[in-house]
């Protein structure tokens, strides 16, 4: 039995298209490598330079973040699910409500980066009821 | 304490319920594990936002950034937007709401009976054209005053000076504190009061997980932390799905009577796993949760009916959180 590991849209280039893949490892570190020997590039749009995750990136070991339970040396086991998303927290609306104050200039610099955010998240949202 | 001299002195002081049917049972001789229910439904507008929002107005006002007659400007057509819309009513302030034509019609109808303008973006340009819509508005009227509830301090402070003492007042063995993670307010502000007080405590974030379409970005560079997530005041944050959300949404209103949004059924599943971990390793839990708001705005989902399976389809591609 393996590890099965969800893939996001935005990063589906890198396993053909597929929304599952299946892994092996003792850790979220070993996992990714091992990801990486099929589906190359993956590790390195999940991981930084510095070898941490990417503050965009969150995974989850059977839906619980891995940033609690140790980040990379998080424990695996046979029949694990591994779910990865990017960090959109507060929904589109989030975005919404910092690129609009951005171009206030209200808010810090950071804020304004994310500004590309809200037109690429939206333009797939014209159903979604935002809060 | 039931009378208060306006609405606004009603915010907050909801009442913490026990649920002793969905509480796990434990063996005989095994110490309690008990689920807590925090009614924020029962806040003036009907959901926690009212906290955030009158905390954020009035920080405002001290700050000398708003005067009565100012306007608020904020893209927002969800509960934040009700509870400013009737914060700006009764400190008189004019309350301007950007959002897509597109919005359900409970939403428009309850923001403008709260006296909200609504400045609508056309439907095909989605959020895109809210936002832009938005910061063109903005650019128009400098003087008018956006609170930006994700960076806004006021809005973790809220719940550090209210929701924490209140759990802490009417559950002095509390064990755990389980809410929804969105601007993270509620979670940041909550969590550092009850850490501060309570040895041990464990502070659990449920998050929503969304369909497909609501993760749509172009890269993961693109991706967006509020500014007041501050992750060491967690202690663990899972990931909950439109179904399992659903699911205990329909089961808390079956078992104990309470008719929630879909949000507080994503922070009952999380609470119902920390709940049935302490059964397991025999240990003695009081785990509160945050009810956000009722089911009264999402009932034309359809999703309170039907199979689980349909109402997942109703909740594909909406931010039902």
């Amino acid at each position: 039995m393996a590890i099965e590991v969800r893939i996001p849209t935005i990063l589906r280039s890198y396993t053909g298209g597929a929304k599952v893949v299946d892994g092996t490892g003792d850790t979220l570190a070993d996992l990714l490598t091992d990801l990486d020997s099929r589906h190359g590039g993956l590790r390195g749009r999940l991981i930084t330079d510095a070898g941490t995750l990417h503050r965009f990136v969150n995974v989850y070991v059977n839906d619980e973040d891995v940033r609690f339970l140790g980040a990379l040396d998080a424990k695996l086991s046979d029949g694990d699910s591994v779910t990865i998303l990017p960090a959109v927290a507060g929904g589109a609306f989030g975005f919404a409500a910092a690129a609009a104050i951005s171009s206030h200039g209200a808010a810090a610099a950071a804020i304004s980066s994310h500004g590309a955010a809200a037109a690429a998240i939206s333009s797939h949202g014209a159903a979604v009821a935002a809060r | 304490m039931a009378r208060y001299d306006s609405l606004l002195d009603a915010c907050g002081g909801t009442p913490l319920v026990g649920l002793p049917r969905l509480s796990p049972a434990v063996p005989d001789g095994a110490p309690p594990v008990r689920l807590w229910a925090k009614l924020e439904d029962r806040n003036p507008t009907g959901s926690i936002k009212d906290r955030a929002a009158l905390f954020m107005v009035r920080a405002a006002e001290e700050a000398g950034r708003l005067r009565t007659g100012d306007t608020i400007l904020e893209p927002t057509s969800g509960n934040t937007g009700i509870s400013l819309a009737m914060v700006a009513k009764l400190r008189g302030y004019r309350l301007v709401c950007v959002m897509p034509e597109n919005v359900s019609t409970e939403r428009v109808q309850l923001l403008r009976m709260y006296g909200a303008e609504i400045i609508f973006s056309p439907a095909a340009g989605g959020s895109n054209q809210a936002v832009a819509t938005a910061k063109q508005i903005s650019a128009e009227h400098p003087d008018w005053v956006m609170l930006y509830q994700y960076g806004n301090e006021a809005n973790a402070r809220a719940h550090y000076e209210t929701t924490g003492p209140e759990l802490l007042h009417d559950l002095p063995t509390i064990t755990h504190f389980v809410a929804g993670l969105g601007t993270t307010g509620t979670l940041m502000g909550t969590g550092r009061y009850l850490r501060e007080k309570v040895e041990g405590i464990q502070i659990v974030a449920a998050e929503p997980r969304y369909g497909e379409l609501v993760y749509g970005l172009r890269n993961i560079d693109e991706g967006y932390v509020p500014e007041l997530y501050d992750a060491s005041v967690l202690s663990r944050r899972f990931s909950v799905g439109t179904r399992d959300a659903v699911l205990r949404t329909r089961q808390l209103v079956e078992v104990e009577g309470i008719f929630a949004g879909f949000s507080t059924g994503a922070i009952l599943h999380a609470a119902l796993a920390v709940a049935h971990e302490a059964v397991r390793d025999g240990r003695r839990a009081d785990v509160a949760f945050v009810v956000c708001d009722g089911g009264w705005k999402y009932l034309s989902t359809g999703a309170y009916g039907g199979t689980l399976a349909d109402a997942e389809d109703a909740l594909e591609g909406q931010l039902w959180a």
